[in-house]
């Protein structure tokens, strides 16, 4: 069953737009998966000059340029690289996070699938940055392509001998293996990542302790999404300064964007942080096809909040998303045109997230559940007025008071479709179906007495 | 219980990647799971043996993983995405298209047992919307014709 | 640790620096409300019904979780946080079932209680709830998916506290369930423990299921009688035609030293108390048949018979064979029965530990024995024979409980790979039988090495010097020994112990009461205390008067005096010599026999008397555990047509002519009731009765009070001296050896083990449907069912 019916298949398309800075996808479409064309294409120069830094030199370095961590919640790269302990008993680890599971999102496999060898130096200067001899890089189990992609290049370093003993002649010694999962959202989560790379459920874990203490197998760990590990080479080799002039202040760099929904051109850009949302939606997408209008954008995966269609003239970094009210998350702008219903499409998000919750917590179990249950009902026309209060009553329930973040992922977004699209939700009231819908597409539900 | 000369391999090699033995678990599973198209008893006794973990172990884990499955399925399973991004590009409508198609609902499979089929949660194709899984290959920006195609390639492929 | 201090609603708390905020909430009597929170257990942060704002914090933080630190200000009563409690609730509720009518937890559940705090009654769901039917996942325990929250208490409390990690967690989300280890049913060790710590009714017992509300019942805390650890098990009785039937038993009382323990035995085991094999007449042969009496008949007829027997033969032709399950005073009773009224010292009971040698070999050594409650403190423990796991449950779970979360070290000296082992800091493995001589070498004798590892064990002569020297630099090491150790090799173990500062002794028995049968004298060469016959050199003297001055036959030797027709009587009370030791039944043939007894058992089936007896669930006194834990029995059900085997002595004694006063000191006390329980002043004199008790002051009035010979009992019993306060409340209150008797030697070759196993319980155990059935559910041997 493993074997594909030719390897092309998998292969994503690339685009380009003359916007884009390259920076993380420099290499894509260049045959870097040949570790000697990456070698040509400045490969593994970066780590080697790591290793002439001192430990504190290199995270500095990855302060100072503003680089903020691209799985979702942006928060600072280097600092958190300087939370890991200089002394531990137990050993230390580097984790890359390659779960990639957050609808709207698709950038780490085309880092994996055209770079793989970045990812690698990536981990080896987080490990010499807080003293890690070993990494892994945990790549989800539908990504099987790219898991054989990587382990060929793990392999590959070996064979030179930039892994294992002695890296680059250095007297250092550092380990990479590649981590596979199979098929779950919430092993994202760092804590549940590592309880699943530890060959369990992937429930997440209490913290405090937080994984740069208290770890892998109880080590001290960095875990840093793929495109972070990605974006550090560049930065050794271009400079703090250079990286951190590209974005904006306080969020330095590039950003893959992964554009998606109903575009002309969708696909992933490197873009600058920063760039303006509506530009990147009209301009770089290629605007609204088939003569339909914006009605809403999921800015930053489906965990974001959504924006309406007056709410896009936003810088797209981490600050000033948060500012418009929603977030940056790991970048996956979804583009809905009037065509779309906004209780489906909060229906649909919330099926993903009733079907991914760990189960662990109360409010995440039970109110993703009855969430999809009451919107299921709602969409067929089976909804009543308190049904929308009640929506938004369960969401905010949930909001701040789950185990972790999943429960927030959820509610977020549903209590923005709410919000901004109440009237939508009227709209399916009373025993009307769906307006967006063909007639009978839905099954009509009974209604409730009230 | 046998296992293929590269699955074993693969195995020996991989539990010296781990501090503690159970670490390799979620892989291994998969991996059984590619060979022997789902996850028997035989082979969860087998791999808990292998790791000292209890069967209940093992069984705890395989039933948190979406992949994971204990039940037979068709030699080609058809994953659909329907999340956001390939929902808004007509995902349910693939989906629709293949139920047609198969003549089977959503986690049937076909009586020839080639075939199964399953609605899944987006698979990081969403630039390529829509999309789908036939086992592990990747099949995207999909239309009802493309899915024809992809699916009648993979049934001369089983029947050859 | 230093102390740390927060405030909590405005209160000030003061706590030590590293406990949970749930817990210093709990110290000032702030409730925080939680599911998935149990003490020492792991964390879990999962119910999220603790949340409370903590200043500072942005979000609402879990109590259960948080570590207090100074200056700490915390909320745990504003709108915000009774919102969420309350939103917690309508979630939980929204798939619950909501059959509290039927359901075996109403009344009892967390779920319900927290529902009326927070008020989350009204449903804000109208969509059809998720439904499972009920598993039946072991003769004793059920399962109602749909009633669970999933606090994963039942998990921890399998794996964590019993290591027999039977429960997991399967699927995710709202599919989330909990499974059982064999797919559709358990294979596990049965305690049921996962049923008492079920905040709601997802798990029932398969023995009380549907069978009552818990409000219909009396509950009693009281002592289980099965094995020789002493747990505290609370019995739930009902009105039944007959009296009181025990309906279920369980631990919610948890005020026992068992703590959250009790095994299979104590929770299901009281069944043989209902059994329908329940003797509830007097028997009398005639015709060479057992035919049905009258008590007076059947207390005359034996009054007729020994006193006859002993005026003609001489007391010393009348046998006495005690038992290891009747209370104190009972067991005291017939040591004083037998010597002072029917005048002889041949008595005896089914020994499962040499009392006796560890008795002489600790006297004047003070502080040398310890609690149960000790052993779960103990910073070292050594653990030679025996298998706690299967013998000994509670000291199971007190030594593996320590291990886990006081880190205690753990030495295990064991013939076979007991399954304590994991949790041992170090496992030996020694030859069979090797035991005694084990004693020696610790206590200096290296000779003696070279007995130790037998074939099947790699241990060569210098493992054995380092873990002897190993075992010497321990501090405060409780040394536990099993029936293997007895005779000389205590006497050695002790010597060893001593040499080592602060060691402390535990002697295993096999039985509820063989300590007590043990304390109290139930041996033709030892009177209660351990002061050897005769009785000139005893504080016995001068209140029990003149006894044979003779030391009497043990139970061989009343085998051997009635196959030579000199043993003209023999009473039996309690015991089953013909079933449990190989007693050939036919060298009675010629004696007479008098047996108290519940059931028919193969020593009944002989008797020429058989008096129907009450057992240790339908009666009050006090029994002592194996080590030494003297603890207060309570009366919970009761068959009225029964007698106590200590009214039956002292009724027999009354046939003989005896005076009874001399036998019990009744009638002593303070005054009786003068008249104002009733009216205005009762509750006066229910505060007076009650100091009366606490005080041993209450009136005795009746000559079948066994609290008038537990007066006796602590007065003359050296170390039974302990608080009457204390026991009267239901603590368990340790006595020591160091002020026994001299003692004497006994025949190392009388103790026979008692070989049960989890589900079996001697002779009663037979008695017991729920036992029965685990028992044949169970082809394979509990302990090997855990992962290793
Ligand atoms: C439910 C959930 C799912 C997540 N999934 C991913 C993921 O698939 N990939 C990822 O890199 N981070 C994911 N994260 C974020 C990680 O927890 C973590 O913050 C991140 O890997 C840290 O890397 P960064 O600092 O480089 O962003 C997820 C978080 C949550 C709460
Ligand atoms: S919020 Fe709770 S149930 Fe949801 S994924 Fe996180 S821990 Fe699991
Ligand atoms: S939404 Fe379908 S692949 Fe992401």
């Amino acid at each position: 069953m493993t074997k594909s019916l030719n390897d092309s298949v998998c292969m994503a398309f690339l685009v380009s737009h003359p916007d884009e800075v390259r920076v993380v996808s420099r290499r894509f479409g260049q045959g870097a998966t040949n570790l000697e064309r990456y070698l040509e294409l400045d490969g593994y120069k970066a780590v080697r000059k790591a290793l002439s830094m001192e430990p504190d030199a290199i995270i500095t370095e990855v302060k100072n340029s503003g680089l903020r961590g691209r799985g979702g919640a942006g928060f600072s790269t280097g600092m958190k690289w300087s939370f890991v302990p200089k002394q531990s008993a137990k050993p230390k680890y580097v984790l890359c996070n390659g779960d990639e599971s957050e609808p709207g999102t698709c950038k780490d496999r085309l880092i994996f699938e055209h770079d793989p060898h970045s990812v690698i130096e990536g981990v080896m200067i987080a490990g010499l940055a807080v003293g890690a001899r070993s990494g892994y890089i945990y790549i989800r189990g539908e990504y099987r392509y790219l898991s054989v992609i990587m382990q060929k290049a793990i392999r590959d370093a070996y064979a030179k001998g930039f892994l294992g003993r002695n890296i680059f002649g250095s007297g250092r010694d550092f380990d990479i293996y590649w981590h596979g999962g199979a098929g779950a959202y919430e092993v994202g989560e760092e804590s549940a990542l590592m309880e699943s790379l530890e060959g369990k459920r992937g429930i997440p874990r209490i913290r405090p302790p937080f994984p740069a203490v208290v770890g892998l197998w109880g080590g001290p760990t960095v875990i840093n999404n793929a495109e972070t590990l990605a974006s550090v080479p560049p930065i050794i080799l271009g400079g703090a300064d250079w990286y951190a002039k590209i974005g904006t202040p306080k969020n330095g760099g590039t950003r893959l964007f992964c554009l998606s929904g109903n575009l002309a051109k969708p696909g992933v850009y490197e873009l600058p942080m920063g760039y303006n949302l509506k530009q990147m939606i009209y301009d770089v997408g290629g605007g609204i096809p088939n003569g339909r209008n914006l009605k809403a954008v999921v800015p930053g995966g489906s965990s974001t909040p959504c924006l309406t269609a007056d709410e896009i003239d936003v810088a797209m970094d981490f600050d000033s998303v948060a500012k418009a009210g929603s977030m940056l998350g790991s970048g996956g702008v979804v583009v809905i045109d009037d065509a779309q219903c906004m209780v489906k499409f909060a229906l649909r998000t919330m099926k993903f997230y009733q079907h991914e919750s760990c189960g662990w917590c109360i409010p995440c179990r039970e109110g993703t559940d009855w969430l999809k249950k009451t919107l299921i009902r709602f969409h067929a026309g089976g909804g009543l007025k308190k049904d929308i209060d009640n929506v938004q009553y369960l969401s905010e329930n949930m909001l701040g008071r789950t185990f972790c973040p999943l429960g927030d992922a959820a509610a977020m977004p549903t209590i923005a479709f709410v919000q901004k699209f109440r009237r939508e939700f009227e709209d399916h009231l009373e025993g009307r179906p769906c307006p967006f819908e063909k007639e009978g597409a839905v099954e009509q539900l009974p209604v409730f007495a009230d | 219980m046998k296992f293929s000369e590269e699955f074993e391999a693969r195995f020996a090699e991989m539990v010296t990647h781990y501090p503690i033995k159970r670490s390799v678990l979620v892989p291994t599973l998969l991996y059984v799971q590619d060979e022997t198209g789902f996850l028997s008893d035989e082979v969860i006794a087998e791999i808990a043996s292998r790791l000292d973990l209890t069967e209940l172990d093992v069984r705890n884990v395989i039933s948190y993983y979406s992949m994971l499955t204990t039940k037979p399925r068709g030699k080609f399973n058809v994953q659909v995405c329907t999340n956001i991004s390939c929902m808004v590009r007509g995902g349910e409508d693939i989906l629709d298209h293949c139920k047609k198609k198969l003549g089977i609902g959503n986690k049937g499979t076909t009586p020839d047992g080639l075939f199964s089929l399953e609605e899944v949660e987006c698979i990081g194709a969403c630039s390529w919307a829509p999309a789908a899984q036939v086992n592990y290959d990747f099949h995207e920006n999909l239309t009802a014709e493309k899915i024809d195609r992809v699916l009648d390639e993979y049934k001369n492929k089983g029947t050859q | 640790m230093p102390d740390v201090t927060l405030t909590v609603d405005g209160k000030k708390v003061t706590a030590p620096a590293g406990t949970l905020l749930i817990e210093a909430c709990k110290s000032v009597g702030i409730e925080v409300p939680s599911f998935c929170y149990y003490p020492n257990f792991s964390l879990q942060g999962a119910c999220r019904m603790c949340l409370v704002k903590i200043e500072k914090m942005p979000k609402l933080q879990t109590a259960c979780t948080t570590v207090i630190s100074e200056g700490m200000a915390v909320t745990s009563d504003s709108a915000e946080v009774k919102q969420a409690r309350k939103g917690m609730l309508e979630l939980l509720l929204g798939n619950h079932p909501l059959d509290c009518p039927v359901c075996d937890a109403g009344g009892e559940c967390e779920l319900q209680d927290m529902t009326f705090s927070y008020g989350a009654a009204e449903s804000k769901f109208m969509e059809a709830k998720n439904h499972r039917d009920e598993q039946q996942w072991s003769p004793v325990v059920y399962f109602d998916r749909p009633r669970c929250i999933l606090c994963y208490r039942c998990v921890r409390v399998c794996g964590e506290g019993m290591d027999v990690w039977a429960l997991g967690v399967q699927n995710r989300g709202v599919t989330s369930i909990i499974a059982p280890n064999k797919g559709d049913h358990l294979e596990c060790e049965e305690c049921g423990m996962c049923i008492d710590i079920c905040p709601v009714g997802a798990l029932t017992s398969g023995a009380y299921r549907y069978k009552t509300r818990p409000w219909e019942m009396k509950h009693v805390g009281t002592i289980c009688t099965h094995c020789g650890d002493g747990c505290k098990t609370t019995l739930g009785a009902r009105r039944s035609q007959t009296g009181l039937e025990i309906v279920r038993g369980d631990n919610r009382d948890k005020s026992g030293t068992n703590g959250d323990f009790l095994c299979i035995k104590g929770r299901y085991g009281f069944d043989f108390a209902g059994s329908e094999e329940r003797l509830k007449q007097p028997l009398i042969r005639k015709n060479g048949r057992l035919t049905p009496s009258t008590w007076e008949e059947a207390f005359e007829l034996v009054g007729k018979k020994f006193t006859e027997i002993r005026d003609k033969d001489g007391g010393a032709s009348i046998g006495v064979i005690g038992s290891t399950r009747t209370t104190n005073e009972e067991a005291y009773l017939l040591s004083k029965f037998a010597r002072t009224v029917l005048k002889t010292n041949n008595i005896d009971h089914h020994r499962t530990a040499d009392f006796p040698a560890l008795a002489a070999a600790l006297r004047g050594k003070p502080e040398a024995t310890v609690s149960m409650a000790d052993v779960f403190t103990a910073p070292a423990i050594l653990l030679i024979g025996n298998d706690p796991t299967e013998q000994h449950p509670l000291l199971a779970w007190q030594i593996r409980n320590n291990v886990r979360l006081h880190r205690a070290k753990l030495y295990v000296i064991n013939s076979g790979p007991i399954k304590l082992r994991r949790q041992a800091t170090s496992f030996t493995q020694i030859a069979p039988r090797a035991e005694g001589k084990l004693a020696s070498f610790l206590a200096g004798d290296d000779a003696a090495s070279d007995a130790l590892s037998g074939s099947g064990t790699n241990n060569d002569k210098e493992a054995w010097i380092g873990l002897r020297a190993q075992l010497r630099s321990e501090q405060n090491l409780v040394i536990i020994f099993g029936s293997e150790i007895r005779g000389r090799a205590i006497t050695s173990l002790v010597k060893f112990g001593s040499s080592i500062g602060g060691a402390k002794f535990i002697a295993l028995a096999d039985y509820s009461n063989s300590r007590g049968a043990a304390d109290m004298g139930l041996y033709p060469d030892l009177l209660p205390g351990y002061h050897p016959v005769p009785i000139s050199s005893s504080p016995f003297r001068d209140e029990w008067g003149d006894i044979p001055h003779d030391v009497g036959l043990d139970l061989p030797g009343m085998v051997e005096a009635a196959r030579a027709s000199k043993l003209k009587a023999l009473h039996v009370v309690g015991s089953n010599p013909i079933g449990r030791l190989n007693i050939d039944p036919f060298v009675f043939s010629k004696s007479f026999v008098v047996v108290q007894e519940m059931f028919l058992t193969e020593t009944a089936v002989i008797a020429d008397v058989v008096l129907p007896a009450d057992n240790a669930y339908e009666k009050s006194g006090t029994i002592t555990n194996t080590c030494g834990d003297v603890q207060l029995l309570k009366k919970a059900g009761d068959i009225s047509e029964l007698k106590s085997d200590f009214e039956m002595m002292v009724r027999i004694a009354d046939a003989m002519g005896h005076d009874i006063h001399k036998l019990v000191p009744f009638g002593g006390g303070e005054r009786a009731d003068v008249g104002f329980s009733r009216g205005a002043q009762s509750g006066e004199a229910d505060r007076h009765a009650v100091w009366l008790e606490m005080q041993g002051l209450e009136p005795k009035l009746s000559p079948f009070d066994p609290i008038a010979i537990l007066d006796e009992i602590q007065r003359l019993v050296p170390g039974y001296d302990v608080s009457r306060a204390n026991l009267v409340a239901g603590n368990s209150q340790h006595t020591s050896l160091s002020k026994a008797g001299p003692s004497t030697q006994q025949n190392p070759e009388l103790i026979i083990p008692a070989n049960d196993n989890l589900f079996t319980s001697g002779t009663l155990g037979r008695y017991s449907r729920a036992l029965k059935s685990v028992l044949e559910s169970h082809e394979i041997k509990p302990a090997e069912v855990a992962a290793d």
